[in-house]
């Protein structure tokens, strides 16, 4: 089927169905690697509510923003721990392209089933990245309405990338921009600012000439 | 005998435990103290020695007098501490891993707050069978 997307989960569906039926305590559970699928309906129905439930409780679209970046934050750090087991062999990233290259594809993959379709560095500041999803799963069925036009559900996923950076102790800045292209309505860009720390660190860890 | 903590990223400690305590060591109850403050200060030390390498385990990473500081730093930057007395790396390598895999399920608690101490009974049953297992 092609819209689906896999989820971060403790165990797959059947298995945890199954220790739901036995009531296994969690820590009894195996973190095995088998990658579980959600459906995709599930997803956006979970999600719609997740903005339902959040627009009920802000003013504005900012407080929204920052909001839904809680909720990513919660998944994010999460994700890290879990993937840094599962695919990495338990290994930490130490340098900047490395724990960027990290997000946009081992962690992307995981969490949307395919890699982000670009990572890029700006031209303009040293310590901004950016990473484009042509079609994120968040903004697929999100329709958004005119006074809401600034809106980029994409917050979400900023959050999730946040938490990842700031779990492996590079501290950054990220928020999601809607960066239309032809052909990709929700493309999403996420904007990553790295803290001043996180350069300088960068800068001493060059091989020195 | 052997002292174990988690810290948190904010330097705060998770989870608390001691093992092999012998009868002498009993009589020394205000090492209990001393061991947080040795442990406290090798954590300067695992700051730096976490740049040098990709690996989660640092070995020993500081001395005092016939103690040895070994560490282990997890993708999210929560570290095991454990302050022993005999050089056992192995051991200690394969008690950090398995203690890692039960930290990384009790994460996976939604219930469970990053930073927040870990007061699971069951978690510290584990980790206490473990200490026991690897670090006799």
């Amino acid at each position: 089927m092609a819209g689906r997307l896999s989820m971060v989960n403790t165990a797959s569906f059947e298995n945890s169905r199954y220790a739901l039926a036995k009531k296994i305590p969690i820590l009894d559970r195996t973190l095995s690697k088998g990658h579980a699928e959600v459906g995709i309906s599930a997803f956006a129905f979970l999600f719609s509510e997740m903005l339902q439930y959040s627009q009920k409780r802000v003013n504005g679209i900012q407080d929204l923003e920052r909001k839904l970046a809680d909720f990513g934050y919660r998944v994010g750090i999460r994700a890290l721990e879990l993937i840094t087991w599962r695919d990495k062999g338990g290994k930490r990233e130490t340098r900047v392209l490395n724990v960027l290259y990290f997000v946009h594809s081992v962690m992307w993959k995981s969490l949307f089933g395919k890699q982000a379709d670009s990572l890029e560095k700006s031209t303009d500041n040293e310590d901004e990245y950016m990473i484009s999803d042509n079609d994120p799963v968040v903004t697929r069925y999100i329709s958004v309405p005119r006074e809401y036009s600034s809106l980029n559900c994409g917050a979400f996923i900023a959050g999730i990338v946040e938490a990842v950076l700031d779990g492996s102790q590079f501290p950054a800045r990220v928020s999601a921009h809607s960066n239309p292209m032809e052909g990709y309505p929700g493309r999403t860009t996420l904007v990553i600012k790295f803290d001043k720390s996180v350069m300088e660190r960068e800068k001493d860890a060059e091989p020195k000439r | 005998m052997s002292y174990f903590v988690v810290v948190g990223t904010r330097d705060n400690p998770l989870y608390e435990a001691e093992f092999g305590l012998a009868r002498s060591d009993l009589k020394r109850e205000e090492h209990k103290h001393l061991n947080q403050f040795i442990v406290h200060a090798a954590l300067d030390m695992v700051d730096e020695a976490m740049w040098g390498t990709k690996e989660m385990y640092l070995k020993t990473v500081d001395k005092f007098n016939d103690f040895f500081v070994s560490a282990y730093v997890t993708a999210s930057g929560i570290r095991f501490m454990l302050l022993h007395d005999s050089p056992n790396s192995d051991g200690i390598r394969n008690f950090f891993t398995e203690t890692h895999e039960l930290f990384i399920k009790t994460l996976l608690n939604p219930f469970y707050e990053l930073n927040a101490p870990i007061t699971s009974p069951t978690f510290d049953t584990k980790v206490k069978a473990l200490g026991k297992k690897y670090l006799g």
